[in-house]
């Protein structure tokens, strides 16, 4: 489109005056309603300033607002993280504390079954005044309760001062001598009355006759009537328990009066059965 | 399981004393005593029991025979067993499982070992 062309068809000068007036009016109407719409964007202008500038003092209120919230979040946290960490402080110590109860348990454990077992032993060794019968509950002892699966009962003659067997499990008759008190290292224990436990380890240990790997004096207060002499343990047995060595020391005493009063009552027995078989004879 | 009644075959004295010492802990329990196999079996006859214990080496009727004839019998063919062995040999567990043992204690017996297993068998609590 042609410049000259728009001009020719948006202005055409007035014909007359009062198309002139007609034209002024026109213009001042639209001038009119510039104006107007001035005044109006003016006064949007205005409100939205104000819209702006409460905006920004909301704003400042909320950043106050929420710097102040950051702060009791951080204190928050921080009081959580204390609690977190004397909360785990408490729990490793429950669980120290709990551990050694389990520990405690154990050891209560043990402690229960090794006085089970010495007195079940002490209790059968006092329950019979058969001379014979006590003699098995000593191989019971040393079998159900040690382990043990060679060993050998010896008593002492007073008169001889010999050590003779009376009772052997697991070896063959007739392999046990026959010992002098203080002779080798089963006399000694006798002579002594101090036992003998082999020091190596016990898998190492050759046994023979005269070298066992326990020997136990029979004692009633520091008179030795007999040991108990150990060979060889239980393939199972690898050592000896806290235990065994308390059977040990029972052993010592109770199967030593055990034994000895079951002699002196088989003895009394015996005589008495003389003395009424002699009664007898002089009343008939 | 409410009051088990456990059978223990035991000829030692000693021996029957501290497993019935053991098994007396756990709660409610009946412990019934049998002096061999033979006796053992006429106790079965005659009475119902939720665990059996027996020794191997016994006179009269030995623990292998028992745990045989248990595991035969209609009545008690279920009945936990459970086998005390002097002997801790291998061959001799595997023997007395593959007659229908349910689990060997070997000695020396620790009364906490018999406690344990009787808990386990019987699904029951110490005292």
């Amino acid at each position: 489109m042609e410049p000259h062309q728009v001009m020719s068809d948006e202005f055409k000068p007035p014909a007359n005056k009062s198309e002139l007036f007609s034209r002024a009016e026109e213009f001042l109407q639209a001038f009119r309603k510039g104006a107007e719409f001035t005044q109006e964007l003016l006064k949007e202008n205005e409100r939205l300033r104000y819209k702006v500038a409460e905006l920004e003092t909301a704003a400042s209120h909320h950043a106050a607002a929420g710097a102040g919230n950051i702060g009791a979040l951080q204190r928050r946290i921080a009081e959580l993280e204390q609690e977190r960490a004397t909360l785990l402080a408490r729990f490793q110590q429950v669980e120290a504390e709990n551990k050694e109860f389990a520990s405690r348990y154990v050891e209560i454990e043990e402690e229960n079954n090794n006085l089970a077992n010495l007195y079940i032993a002490s209790y059968q060794l006092h329950s019979t005044l058969d001379f014979k019968e006590v003699t098995q509950i000593i191989q019971e002892i040393i079998l159900n309760l040690i382990g043990a699966e060679e060993f050998a009962i010896m008593l002492l003659d007073e008169r001889s001062n010999v050590l003779a067997p009376v009772v052997q499990e697991g070896l063959e008759e007739g392999t046990l001598p026959t010992i002098q008190l203080g002779s080798g290292t089963i006399g000694t224990v006798a002579k002594v009355g101090e036992p003998f436990f082999y020091q190596g380890e016990i898998a190492d240990h050759r046994s023979s006759p005269l070298n066992p790997l326990v020997c136990i004096p029979l004692k009633i207060k520091e008179h030795v009537i007999g040991v108990i002499v150990i060979y060889k343990l239980l393939q199972q047995k690898k050592k000896f328990a806290n235990v065994d060595y308390e059977l040990f020391t029972l052993l010592a005493g109770h199967a030593a009066t055990a034994i000895f009063s079951s002699k002196l009552y088989s003895e009394s027995e015996r005589k008495l059965s003389t003395i009424q078989g002699f009664i007898d004879l002089l009343t008939k | 399981m409410a009051d088990p009644k456990i059978l223990v075959v035991e000829d030692s004295p000693t021996m029957r004393q501290l497993i019935v010492f053991a098994l007396k802990r756990l709660k409610g329990v009946t412990v019934v005593e049998a002096n061999d196999g033979v006796d053992g079996l006429k106790k079965l006859s005659s009475d119902r029991f939720d665990l059996v214990m027996t020794d191997i080496n016994m006179p009269v009727m030995d623990g292998l025979k028992l745990v045989s004839l248990i595991r035969n019998d209609a009545t008690h063919k279920d009945t936990p067993i459970v086998v005390i062995t002097t002997e801790g040999a291998q061959e001799d567990k595997d023997r007395a499982l593959s007659l229908g043992a349910n689990a060997f204690v070997t000695k020396p017996v620790q009364s906490a070992n018999i406690l344990k297993l009787a808990q386990e068998l019987l699904k029951v609590e110490g005292a």
